[in-house]
């Protein structure tokens, strides 16, 4: 029949129909069948699970230290600033990029640690280390003064290792770097004056 | 469809089993189309052996990948110690780990090589532009199976370098942290990451690969070969339909490989012997000391073959941005200005610059910085269209598309070695500079390389017997 067909030249429009029809039906079949592979990517519900917050014990921490904990599998820091160092925070607005952290505001921290020191306590700096960039974690450049990779008036930060960015020690980017944003402040509350507790905060 | 050959039945064994088997299978036609009268042109030089040695180190990878998994383990808690076992206890572990490693490298060198000679003698222009797009499709294809591969050992290297490469799509505008998450599949690169990225080494990119490279002879077959001299050598044939010019790649070429097989095999097994590490080049020092999420390594740079494009990526900063918005200005200027087009296409010209400038200006440097590491290697599936120039071959360009084409070279080389170094504004400064000529060089082509003067191109192609 087919080779009649294709010898007359004639069209069996309404079987062609039902193939247009049928080839659409299949390929909608198609495109849904690859829904439950792409969602697969997605984190599982144990990795979800996984967000808990964390508690930190701040009572061992010494001025000019810092300490490092687990959350959500990043790195938070907790920073011990002295007062020489906060002394140094106001004088390097110009040099930021975004010294009032502005910019994304909801994003960069919570609406307690949106200050001058980017904290609830003018002390403690509570960041998550990684760079704004690429996702590095910057390495602590808390020495003053001339050194490699930084410049000759610097007042103590962090210095990513990977493109360069720098951070003072309310962890705000320096002008000109890759990396657009300033660290994030994750939600945090203190719990006791040495206890504190990252991943949740009073509004929560 | 063959008519059904009946043989002699005095023929000899051997020739009665191909019978059986060609009246069922292709089998001495496709070795004809493919080898024996596979005719290439007589006058290749040493550029011409970068393919097969690719083929060879695609086996190797192929090989070895196999044996590797019959030992490594995906799993984050267990992948670094499974690498160190296949290194100390497996017996010849050690070896089959390095050829892999080593044949990593290998293969960007051949490629790189063999892309450079399409580059010097044309062969990507008319009609062999499928040929080059497969090829593209192939460095593509290999650049994602070699990132992937690199995160297996769970070193710090593989880790922190995934986090980077992974975190560059969380830069595109809306969807990108979305899409960075869906890579992942963890809010950090973790367990399900490597998992998935050993999925995809084992299985995925491979078959791909492996496609495109039959698709990529296939197409080189059915157009034939370029030769040093451009000259398409179809044009001359004898009383028989075979080109003059054309010697059958069995056995002329197939043993003529065997020796540059040898002498790469040599140099192969010498690294693997001796230098497998390559002074950090080709396996990271980092990369000995396990994965920690929460301490970057001092300094971080991605294996050697990705620093040029890495280097591209860096010099994006807000100050280059200011530099590009100008370029697109003095582009859009200069088409409007002097184009010869209707004044339809200029306005759209016009409307698309200020649409760019607009984007620029609103999206951070970083996501251009992505577009340009992207960009980089996106532009070379365009080079058959970019490429104006009156005759194929260097040979017969102007000298000075020659020392073009060498600034070319070093400037890629030198980006490549900015990439493996730590930022400093000296270096940053030079990349930047470097990234503007390495787009400059593609982007202003449909130009520069139609400026001649060329010389005259020979019927038939250079050679002397020897």
């Amino acid at each position: 029949m087919s080779e009649a067909l294709a010898d007359s030249g004639s069209v069996d429009s309404s079987k062609r129909t039902w193939l247009i029809a049928s080839g659409c039906a299949g390929a909608v079949g198609g495109v849904a069948a690859v829904v439950p592979f792409v969602s697969s990517f997605q984190p599982s519900e144990k990795a979800k699970a996984a967000g808990a917050a964390v508690e930190a014990d701040i009572s061992a921490l010494k001025p000019g230290e810092k300490m490092t904990v687990e959350w959500r599998g990043k790195p938070v820091w907790i920073v011990r600033r002295t007062p020489e160092q906060l002394a140094a925070l106001p004088k390097l607005d110009p040099q930021l990029a975004d010294p009032n952290s502005t910019r994304k505001p909801e994003e960069q921290a919570p609406v307690y640690a949106r200050n001058a020191t980017r904290s609830i306590k003018l002390e403690y700096l509570v960041t998550v280390g990684i760079c704004t960039h690429l996702g590095c974690s910057p390495s602590d450049k808390f020495q003053k003064g001339a050194q490699p990779s930084l410049p000759d008036d610097w007042e103590g930060g962090f210095l990513c290792p990977c493109h360069g960015s720098t951070f003072d020690l309310a962890g705000r980017v320096f002008k000109n770097k890759p990396a657009p944003d300033n660290l994030e402040v994750p939600p945090h509350m203190y719990l006791s004056d040495t206890k504190l507790l990252i991943g949740e905060d009073k509004q929560a | 469809m063959a008519e059904f050959h009946e043989i002699s039945p005095n023929a000899s064994a051997g020739a009665k089993t191909l019978n059986w088997i060609d009246n069922r299978f292709p089998l001495s036609v496709l070795f004809k189309a493919h080898m024996s009268e596979y005719y290439a042109p007589k006058n290749f030089n040493i550029w011409y052996v970068f393919g097969v040695l690719s083929l060879l180190v695609l086996v190797i990878q192929i090989v070895t990948g196999i044996f590797l998994v019959m030992h490594y383990k995906p799993d984050a808690a267990l992948a670094f110690g499974s690498v160190e076992y296949i290194m100390r206890d497996v017996p010849w572990g050690w070896m089959i780990r390095y050829m892999h490693s080593t044949g990593a490298s290998a293969f960007f060198v051949v490629v790189y090589l063999h892309m450079f000679r399409g580059l010097m003698y044309g062969s990507y222009r008319k009609p062999r532009e499928l040929v080059w797009l497969f090829g593209c499709g192939i460095f593509l294809a290999l650049m994602a199976e070699a990132f992937m591969g690199y995160l297996l050992p769970w070193g710090q290297m593989s880790y922190w370098g995934a986090q980077v490469i992974v975190n560059l799509f969380s830069a595109i505008p809306f969807v990108g942290p979305d899409l960075a998450l869906l890579i992942r599949g963890d809010f950090v690169v973790g367990d399900a990451t490597l998992n998935r990225f050993f999925s995809f080494h084992v299985i995925a990119v491979p078959l791909v690969l492996l496609g495109l490279v039959v698709a990529h002879i296939i197409a080189l077959h059915e157009v034939g070969s370029n030769n040093p001299d451009g000259v398409e050598i179809k044009a001359t044939k004898d009383a028989n339909g075979i080109p003059l010019d054309g010697i059958a790649f069995h056995p002329y070429y197939s043993v003529h490989d065997i020796f540059a097989v040898s002498v790469f095999l040599i140099v192969f097994t010498a690294i693997v012997f001796f230098a497998p590490e390559m002074g950090g080049y080709f396996l990271e020092y980092n990369n000995f000391i396990p994965a920690n999420p929460f301490q970057t390594p001092l300094h971080i740079a991605p294996v050697w073959y990705f620093t040029p494009f890495y280097s591209l990526l860096r010099a994006v900063t807000t100050e280059l941005m200011y530099v590009l918005m100008a370029c697109v200005v003095l582009g859009a200027g200069l088409a409007v200005l002097k184009g010869k087009m209707p004044a339809m296409f200029k306005a759209i010209i016009a409307g698309g610059a200020v649409v760019v400038l607009a984007m620029m200006l609103s999206i951070d440097a970083k996501f251009w910085g992505v577009v340009a590491m992207g960009g980089g290697v996106v532009i070379l599936f365009f080079l058959p269209w970019l490429d104006n120039s009156a005759v194929k071959s260097i040979r017969y360009r102007p000298s000075w598309h020659k020392y073009l084409y060498a600034v070319f070279v070093i400037d890629f080389v030198i980006l490549g070695y900015l990439g493996t170094l730590p930022p400093s504004p000296l270096f940053s400064r030079v990349a930047q500079i470097g990234t503007l000529f390495y787009f400059a060089f593609f982007l202003l082509m449909p130009w520069w390389s139609r400026v001649g003067p060329f010389k005259s191109v020979p019927d038939r192609v250079n050679f002397t017997a020897h």
